[in-house]
C-alpha cells in the first residue's frame, strides 16, 4: 500500500506540468517543465520492422523526441538506465468500450409490440443512431484503465457498443495523470456498425439477421438520396451519417457467418469494414481470404467442458469440443493465410487473462512478430494514427513497455508501461531479487526461510527444527521486513526484524524481539538450494517443450459432425441395370443404365460403356432425379423477419447456414435442391434462397447459379396474427380483410414507384419497392403460403387486377376447392401430403388436395416445411397414390420434376434426361415405397452422401469424441478450469418460426 | 356419388354385427408373428370364430368377402395417444389434454374423450381402430383408458377403463431458462431428488391410507391403488438411461408390479435389463429427428431393432408433433422401423400384439384369434407401407365401420364438383 501511494505521489509530480498554458491557475503559481527523459543502453523495438540494439530513447512531454544509437541528449534530461532491458511500443486495443457506460435497456413493461421509431427528427428506426457519440458517454474509468496498463496497453478505441448504426468511437490512451484534453487523441475516430438492436428502443423492426442487413443497405441508400438534397424533411441521422464519410467503419460481426455477411454489404456499397469477428474464424478460411477484409479478432479461447459425468459430457456436440480443441488455433491460422487482422481483449471478461490468452495462441502457431504488428502498427493503421501511435518513431507518443526480454516470452517480466510519458510500474525493476532458501539466525536460534512468490509479492515460509511458524515478509524500497511469533511462546507477540537490502547475497538487519530487547539478525542464503531450483526451471522447461505441440483435430467440411476429410469431387460413374424414373416421355425403364460425366446426366440407355467410368451395379435398384423441396426452412439461421407487415427487402440468401446437420439428413433422404423461404409472419415476406444441398461448400456456393428470382407471401391466420397472443392486436392486417389491402396498398405504390424510376426523374431507391417492382415485371415469382379458398381467390384477383401472376401456392389446403380457378390464372400447388388440424385455418385441408388439384391439370408438388419430413419426401409423394389414385409415376414427379417446374429450374433438374444436371438419387428399391433407403445421393456428379460413407461417418465420430472427451479430462485433471457442458439447442424452423436473438 | 353430408359429426356408429362375415383368400398377419397366405377367417357376433388357411373345408358363415391378393391385419393401436381431446392445436377451446396441477392420478381422461372428434375419424381408413386415450403434463399426469373407435359416447368406446396412470420422470439434466435469464445449456437438475421423494411419499401415503379406515376420504391417494394391488398399469414417460433405472428400482421398492417405460430414448443402453425383469417399452415414432447433431442420423429408424434384439418388448406410442393428425401414419412409422432392420412382422407387432399386451387388452384385441373381438380390416397391399396402405373393408367388433371420414366426404364433393363442370 505505502508503494503505491509513494508511486502515485511521485507520478503526481511527474504531471504537474501538464496544464492546459492558457488556463489561469489559483493555485500555487504557473510553471512549465520542459525536461527530456532518456532511456539508454535498451534494446528498443521501434517497431515490429525495426529493433536497435543498445539504443536511447529521448521523450519529452508525451512524445518520442528521438531514438537510435546515436541520439543527442540534451542538458535538462534524467537519464535511466536500461542496459539488459527492452523497450516496445505499447499494445493498442482498437476495439473496447472503455470508459463508456452500457446503455441501459428499455425499462417498458408494456408486451405491445412498438412499430415506430421513438426518435423524432432522426431515421425512421431507433436502431440507427449514427449521431451516436461515444465521446459524449465517455468517463475516464481508472480501474479499468490500470487493468489494461497492467496487460500492456496505452491506447485504446472505445464505443458505445448497442444499435445496428452506433454512431462513433473514440480513441483515447490509457493516461490516469492528464485529462481528457491530453488522453483524448481523437474524439470522433470510427464508425460503428453490428446486427444487433439496440437495447434502448422495443422497436420490432428488425427482429432477424436479414432484415438487419436489409435496413443497413437501405440506410446507405437513403444517405446517398438525401445528401443529393433530394429529402423534403432533414433527417439528423442521415445528415450526421454522411458527415462522418471517411471515417473507418468497425463491424461488429462475433461470428464467421456474420464476418461473411457484413463484407458482402461493404462490398456491395464499395465500403471497406473493419470487422470484429468471433473468434471461429478458422471455420471458413478460405472465404474469409475472399473478403479482403481487415479483422479485428477476440482472443477468448473455449475453456474444456467438464466431461467427467458420462451423462453430461454426452450432451456435448462434437462440433462445439472441436471449438475447444480448435480455436485457440484461430490467429495462427488467420496469420498462415494472410488476413490482416489486429488483436483486441474484448469479449474477454478482464483484460488480466488476456496475456495468458496471447500466449496459448502462440503456443498454437501464432508468430511472435504476427502477435507484436498485430497489438501495435496494426490497429494504428486502421485507426489511421500510424504516425501517433503503434510505433517509437520521432513524433509518436511516449507509449511504451519496459521488460526484461523478449516481451511474449513467458519469463519476460513488464516492469513499466509508459502513456503519453507517464510512468507506470507493473514490477518495480530496482527490485533485488531475494528468492531462495535462506538460514535465518536470531537471538541464538536458527531458522530455515524460505522466500519465494512473484516478484513485487514475495511471500516468507519460517521454519524451526521442521516445524512451521507463522510469518510475514514484506519488501519495498530497498528494506525487507518479516514478523513471526516465535514458538511456545502462548502470547501473540512478534519478532519484529528489518533489513536494508545490500549487494551481498545475505541479508543482515536489526530487530525487536517480543520483550522488547533490540537484537541483530542474518539470514545466510543457502548455495545448494539455487541448483535445485535451476532443475525445477528444466523440468518446466521440458514440460513446455511437451506441450509447445498441442493436438488439434483436423477441420473438416463443414468443420461438424459428418463433415467431409476432403471435399468429394465430381466423377464419372456408370450405373449399371437399374430401373430408371426418367420423369420424361420414356417413363420408367427396366434394366437400364445411366452414365454421369462433367456433371450431367451424359447417357441413358442399355449396355452403355464409357472408359474411365467408376461402375456401379444397379441390378434390383431404382434411381430417380433428386428430390426437391420446395419449401423448406433448413439451412438458414432466420426465417421471419417479423418485425413490418411487408418485407421484400429481407433475402434468406443473406442467411445461408451451409453447416447445418440437416443439409446432410437431407441428402441421406435423396433431397438434392431445396427453396429455403422465408417465413409467413406478414403478407409480404422475403425473398428465398433456392439451394443445391452441396454438403460442405461455402453458403455462396450453395446457392444456385443462374436462379430465378422468387419471393415469400403469406395468407391468413400466420400473418393476421391469430396465434400470437392477445397482445399482437397492433398490426394491420388483423382480418384477412385487410390483407388484400396491403396488396393494393404495396403493388399500388410499387407501380408508381416503377413508373419514375422508368421516367428518368429523381427518385428515392427503395430497397421494397424494388422487388415488388420486380413482380409486376415478371422478373421475380411469388410463392404464397395459403390455406382457405377465399384468400386463394382474392390474391390470384389481386395480381390479375396488377397484370401478373401467381407463381406457386405453398401449403394451398384448399386448394381443392378453387382448383379450376387456379387452373384459369395458371398457378402451381405446392402442398403437404396429409397435415391438417394443427390449426383453425385447416379444418378442411385434405390428403386429397394433391389428387384434385393434379386431376384438374395443376402442377402440383409436396413438400416439407419441416426438418423431418423432408428427408423421406419420396414417402411423402406415396401418399398421392394412397390418397385419390396419383399413379406412381406421376406421384414421384411431386417430388422431383414438378417442384423444378415450379421453381422454373425443370431445364436443368427434375427429370433423368440426358443434358440435364446429374442430381440423382441411387435407391436401394422402389423409391415409393417405405421400406427403401438412399444408398447415394449425387449433385452435379459429385456424391455427397453415400450409404458406406455414412457408416464410416457415425465409428469416426464417435472415435473423435472420445478422444477429445480423453483430452478434456486431462486438461481437467491437469487442474486447468473448466466449464460445464453447453448444448447447442438445435432450432427447427417452420413458417412461424421467430429467431430467438 | 352423392353423399349426405354431415360436417360436424363422426361417422355414424356401426349397428352391433348381426351378419356373419367371412374374409377369404387373404395374406392374413396375425400380429403375433405369423402370417397364413390364401386365409380364411370368420367372425360372428362381434367375435372371431375361425382363423386358418382358405384350403380347409369348412363351411363359410355369413357373408364372404373375396379377399385374394389382399391383406388382413389385425386393427393397429395407437398408444399414448391424445386422440379426442384435442380437436384443433392451436384453438385452446377444443383443447383438454392437461390439466392444471403436477400431481394428477385422479384425473381421468376417458370422460373427456370425444367420440365425435373429426381428427380420430380420419385414423380409420388407414387401420388405425384404437387408441390409449393419455392425459398430458405435470409429474403425474392422470389416468388413461383404451378405447376403440367406432362409438356413440365414452362409455361405448371403452375397451379398458383407467387402464394406467401415467408419471412424467424427470430428467437428470434440466435446461437453462434463458427467458428467465438463466445461463442457457444443459446443467444438473437440482430438483431431480426432490420431485421423485415428492412422488414417493405420496406413494407410501397413499399404501397407509389404503391400509385404514379411508377416512376422510382422499381422492388422490385413493385413485392410486390400482399400481399396487396390480389392477392398473405404471407408465413412466422417461428417456435417460440413468433415469431409467432410477424408475426400474422405483418401481420395485414400492412393490409396483406393472411398469411400462413410454419413450425410453435410451432404452436400448439398458435393455438387458428391460429384457431381464420383462419392462416393456412404447418407444418414439420411428419419424423423428435424431436428439444431436452428432447422433446417427438413422437412428430414429433403427431403435426398435435395438431393444427388439435384445428381448424388450416394445410398441409404438404416438406423442410427437402434431400427433393427433399423425396418428393415421402409426402404421408407416412400424413400416419405417421395418425398413431398418426389423422383421416386418416383427415391426406389426408392435402396433398390434405388443401394445395390446402393454395395455392390457391382449385377451380382446392384438392379434387375429379365435375368441378376440372382430376388430381388423382388409388392405390392398402391405398396411405398414404408405404406397400400398389403402383399406377396403374395415370391422370393429365385428361391426363394419364407415371408411368415410370428414375429409373423403369433402374429396368426393369437390371431385364431383369439377366432374359436372
Amino acid at each position: 500500500m505505502k508503494k503505491l501511494l509513494l508511486s502515485c505521489l511521485l507520478l503526481f509530480l511527474v504531471n504537474q506540468l501538464n496544464a492546459q498554458d492558457y488556463f489561469p491557475v489559483n493555485e500555487g503559481i504557473k510553471t512549465s517543465n520542459e525536461k527530456h527523459t532518456a532511456f539508454t543502453n535498451a534494446t528498443i523495438h521501434i517497431s515490429p520492422t525495426q529493433t536497435i540494439e543498445n539504443g536511447t530513447l529521448l521523450i519529452q512531454n508525451q512524445k518520442v523526441v528521438s531514438s537510435g544509437k546515436n541520439v543527442s541528449i540534451p542538458k535538462n534530461t534524467t537519464i535511466i538506465d536500461l542496459k539488459g532491458k527492452h523497450i516496445y511500443p505499447s499494445f493498442i486495443d482498437m476495439y473496447t468500450n472503455f470508459g463508456i457506460a452500457k446503455t441501459k435497456r428499455n425499462s417498458s413493461t408494456s408486451r405491445r409490440p412498438q412499430y415506430d421509431a421513438s426518435r423524432n427528427g432522426y431515421y425512421w428506426n431507433d436502431h440507427i443512431m449514427p449521431d451516436q457519440r461515444g465521446f459524449d458517454d465517455f468517463n475516464f474509468d481508472k480501474a479499468k484503465a490500470k487493468e489494461l496498463v497492467s496487460a500492456g496497453f496505452g491506447v485504446v478505441g472505445t464505443h458505445q457498443q448497442d444499435g445496428i448504426m452506433r454512431g462513433t468511437g473514440m480513441v483515447v490512451a490509457l493516461n490516469k495523470n492528464d485529462g481528457d484534453e491530453i488522453r483524448v487523441l481523437n474524439t470522433d475516430a470510427t464508425q460503428h456498425i453490428s446486427f444487433s438492436k439496440s437495447v434502448a428502443s422495443r422497436q420490432a423492426y428488425p427482429n432477424s439477421t436479414m432484415g438487419s442487413m436489409a435496413l443497413l443497405r437501405q440506410v446507405y441508400h437513403d444517405a446517398k438520396w438525401y445528401a443529393a438534397g433530394n429529402s423534403k424533411t432533414s433527417d439528423l441521422a442521415l445528415e450526421t451519417l454522411n458527415n462522418l464519410k471517411n471515417l473507418p467503419i468497425i463491424f461488429e460481426a462475433n461470428s464467421l457467418d456474420n464476418d461473411l455477411r457484413g463484407s458482402k454489404i461493404a462490398k456491395e456499397f464499395g465500403l471497406k469494414y473493419i470487422i470484429k469477428g468471433g473468434g471461429n474464424e478458422y471455420n471458413g478460411l478460405n472465404e474469409i481470404v475472399k473478403t479482403g477484409a481487415n479483422y479485428i479478432i477476440p482472443i477468448k479461447f473455449q475453456k474444456p467442458f467438464d466431461v467427467s459425468d458420462p451423462h453430461m459430457a454426452a450432451q456435448v456436440e462434437l462440433e462445439d469440443m472441436r471449438a475447444w480443441n480448435q480455436s485457440s488455433s484461430n490467429p495462427a491460422m488467420l496469420e498462415k493465410k494472410g488476413v490482416n487482422f489486429a488483436l483486441t481483449t474484448s469479449d474477454l471478461k478482464s483484460a488480466k487473462s488476456f496475456k495468458s490468452n496471447l500466449m496459448t495462441a502462440i503456443k498454437y502457431g501464432l508468430s511472435k512478430e504476427k502477435a507484436f504488428e498485430a497489438l501495435t502498427t496494426i490497429p494504428a493503421k486502421l485507426l489511421g494514427m500510424s504516425s501517433k501511435i503503434g510505433t517509437l518513431n520521432n513524433g509518436s507518443y511516449a507509449n511504451f513497455l519496459i521488460t526484461s526480454g523478449e516481451i511474449f516470452d513467458k519469463k519476460t517480466k513488464v516492469y513499466e508501461n509508459w502513456v503519453q510519458g507517464n510512468k507506470n510500474t507493473l514490477i518495480d525493476m530496482n527490485v533485488k531479487d531475494i528468492r531462495g532458501d535462506y538460514n535465518l539466525k536470531v537471538a541464538g536460534k536458527s531458522y530455515d526461510l524460505k522466500i519465494s512468490g512473484d516478484i513485487g509479492k514475495i511471500k516468507s515460509e519460517l521454519m524451526l527444527d521442521s516445524v512451521k511458524i507463522a510469518s510475514n515478509l514484506s519488501q519495498s524500497n530497498g528494506w525487507v521486513n518479516l514478523f513471526y511469533t516465535p514458538l511456545n511462546e502462548k502470547k501473540t507477540e512478534f519478532v519484529r526484524l528489518t533489513a536494508a537490502l545490500s549487494n551481498s547475497n545475505n541479508i543482515n538487519g536489526t530487530g525487536v524481539l517480543t520483550n522488547g530487547n533490540k537484537t541483530s539478525w542474518s539470514a545466510i542464503k543457502k548455495v545448494k538450494e539455487e541448483k535445485k531450483e535451476e532443475k525445477k526451471d528444466t523440468k518446466k522447461d521440458g514440460k513446455a517443450l511437451e506441450k509447445k505441440s498441442p493436438v488439434v483435430m483436423p477441420l473438416t467440411y463443414p468443420n461438424v459432425a459428418y463433415g467431409f476429410k476432403t471435399k468429394p469431387q465430381q466423377e464419372t460413374v456408370l450405373f449399371r441395370n437399374a430401373t430408371i424414373w426418367t420423369n420424361e416421355s420414356e417413363g420408367i425403364l427396366e434394366n437400364t443404365d445411366v452414365l454421369v460425366k462433367n456433371g450431367k446426366i451424359s447417357k441413358v440407355g442399355k449396355n452403355l460403356n464409357a472408359s474411365g467410368a467408376k461402375v456401379v451395379d444397379a441390378t434390383g435398384k431404382h434411381i430417380t432425379a433428386g428430390i426437391i423441396d420446395e419449401h423448406s426452412h433448413i439451412a438458414t439461421t432466420s426465417v421471419n423477419e417479423a418485425g413490418h407487415n411487408s418485407t421484400a427487402e429481407v433475402t434468406i440468401e443473406d442467411v445461408v447456414d451451409a453447416d447445418d446437420v440437416d443439409i446432410y439428413r437431407n441428402l441421406a433422404g435423396g433431397v438434392t435442391t431445396i427453396q429455403v423461404l422465408h417465413g409467413s409472419a406478414n403478407p409480404i415476406g422475403g425473398r428465398s434462397a433456392l439451394l443445391k444441398l452441396k454438403w460442405g461448400e461455402s453458403a455462396d456456393e450453395l446457392l444456385y447459379k443462374n436462379r430465378p428470382k422468387f419471393i415469400k407471401f403469406a395468407l391468413g391466420e400466420n400473418v393476421k396474427q391469430s396465434n400470437w397472443g392477445d397482445n399482437n392486436t397492433v398490426r394491420f392486417p388483423q382480418t384477412r380483410m385487410g390483407v388484400e389491402q396491403v396488396y393494393m396498398d404495396y403493388f399500388q405504390r410499387a407501380k408508381e414507384y416503377d413508373t419514375k424510376k422508368k421516367s428518368g426523374k429523381p427518385y428515392r431507391k427503395d430497397i421494397e419497392m424494388e422487388v415488388l417492382a420486380e413482380i409486376l415485371n415478371k422478373e421475380r415469382f411469388i410463392t404464397c403460403h395459403s390455406y382457405v379458398q377465399s384468400e386463394i381467390n382474392m390474391l390470384m384477383k389481386v395480381a390479375e387486377r396488377f397484370d401478373f401472376n401467381i407463381n406457386t401456392f405453398t401449403h394451398i389446403l384448399e386448394g381443392y376447392k378453387v382448383a379450376d380457378k387456379m387452373k384459369e390464372h395458371g398457378v402451381g400447388g405446392s402442398t403437404f401430403s396429409d397435415w391438417w388440424a394443427y390449426k383453425f385455418e385447416v379444418n378442411d385441408a385434405i390428403p386429397y388436395n394433391g389428387a384434385i388439384m393434379h386431376n384438374q391439370g395443376i402442377t402440383v408438388a409436396f413438400n416439407s416445411d419441416d426438418a423431418e419430413m423432408s428427408r423421406r419426401l419420396n414417402q411423402e409423394a406415396a401418399k398421392a397414390v394412397k390418397y385419390g389414385g396419383v399413379s406412381e409415376e406421376e406421384a414421384l414427379k411431386f417430388v422431383t420434376l414438378n417442384p423444378a417446374k415450379l421453381l422454373h429450374i425443370d431445364d436443368k433438374v427434375g427429370s433423368i434426361k440426358v443434358g440435364k444436371d446429374a442430381d440423382i438419387v441411387l435407391w436401394d428399391g422402389h423409391p415409393l415405397s417405405v421400406y427403401t433407403k438412399a444408398e447415394r445421393t449425387m449433385i452435379e456428379g459429385v456424391t455427397y452422401f453415400d450409404k458406406d460413407t455414412n457408416n464410416q461417418n457415425i465409428k469416426d465420430i464417435q472415435k473423435e469424441r472420445s478422444e477429445l472427451i480423453n483430452m478434456m479430462l486431462q486438461e481437467k485433471n491437469k487442474g486447468m478450469k473448466t466449464v460445464p457442458p453447453k448444448k447447442k439447442e438445435k432450432v427447427y424452423f417452420h413458417c412461424d418460426s421467430l429467431e430467438n436473438r | 356419388m352423392l353423399v349426405s353430408v354431415s360436417l360436424f359429426a363422426q361417422q355414424t356408429p356401426a349397428p352391433p354385427q348381426t351378419t356373419d362375415f367371412t374374409i377369404e383368400g387373404a395374406t392374413a398377419h396375425l400380429g403375433n408373428g405369423e402370417v397364413i397366405k390364401n386365409s380364411l377367417i370368420m367372425f360372428s357376433k362381434g367375435k372371431i370364430t375361425f382363423v386358418g388357411k382358405a384350403e380347409t373345408k369348412i363351411g363359410r358363415i355369413g357373408k364372404v368377402i373375396d379377399a385374394k391378393g389382399k391383406h388382413v391385419y389385425p386393427g393397429f393401436i395407437a398408444a399414448n395417444s391424445t386422440s379426442g381431446l384435442v380437436e384443433v392445436d392451436a384453438v385452446r377451446a377444443s383443447n383438454d389434454k392437461q390439466e392444471t396441477g403436477t400431481y394428477l392420478p385422479h384425473i381421468r381422461s376417458l370422460i373427456a374423450y370425444n367420440t365425435e372428434s373429426k381428427v380420430t375419424e380420419s385414423l380409420r381408413p388407414n387401420g388405425v381402430l384404437m387408441g390409449q386415450i393419455t392425459p398430458r403434463g405435470g409429474i403425474i399426469s392422470g389416468t388413461s383408458s383404451v378405447v376403440q373407435f367406432d362409438a356413440w359416447n365414452w362409455e361405448d368406446a371403452t375397451m379398458r377403463t383407467d387402464d394406467g396412470i401415467h408419471m412424467n420422470w424427470p430428467s437428470k439434466i434440466s435446461f437453462g431458462r434463458w427467458w428467465a435469464g438463466e445461463e442457457k445449456g444443459p446443467k444438473s437438475n437440482k430438483n431431480y431428488k426432490t420431485t421423485i421423494d415428492e412422488v414417493r411419499t405420496m406413494m407410501n401415503d397413499s399404501k397407509s391410507y389404503l391400509k385404514g379406515n379411508k377416512s376422510p376420504k382422499n381422492l388422490v391417494l385413493e385413485s392410486l391403488k390400482g399400481l399396487f394391488d396390480g389392477s392398473q398399469t405404471f407408465y413412466v414417460h422417461v428417456g435417460g438411461e440413468k433415469e431409467i433405472l432410477d424408475a426400474i428400482a422405483f418401481c420395485e421398492e414400492l412393490g409396483i408390479d406393472n411398469l411400462v417405460i413410454v419413450h425410453g430414448g435410451d432404452a436400448h443402453k439398458v435393455a438387458d435389463v428391460l429384457a431381464a425383469k420383462k419392462i416393456p417399452v412404447l418407444i418414439d415414432r420411428a419419424h423423428r429427428l435424431p436428439s444431436s447433431s452428432d447422433e446417427d442420423i438413422h437412428f430414429p429408424f433403427k431403435h426398435a431393432k435395438m431393444l427388439v434384439d435384445k428381448g424388450v418388448v416394445v410398441g409404438i406410442g404416438i406423442e410427437g408433433q402434431m400427433e393427433r393428425m399423425n396418428s393415421r401414419n402409426l402404421p408407416f412409422y412400424a413400416g419405417t422401423y421395418a425398413a431398418y432392420g426389423l422383421d416386418k412382422e416383427e415391426a406389426l407387432k408392435m402396433i398390434t400384439s405388443n401394445t395390446a399386451k402393454i395395455l392390457g387388452v391382449d385377451d380382446k384385441v392384438g392379434t387375429l384369434e379365435v375368441g378376440k373381438d372382430a376388430t381388423l380390416f382388409i388392405s390392398e397391399g402391405d398396411a405398414l407401407d404408405m404406397r400400398t396402405n389403402i383399406l377396403t373393408d374395415a370391422f370393429i367388433q365385428g361391426r363394419k365401420i364407415s371408411l368415410e371420414s370428414h375429409q373423403t366426404k369433402l374429396w368426393k364433393r369437390y371431385s364431383n364438383k369439377y366432374k359436372n363442370q
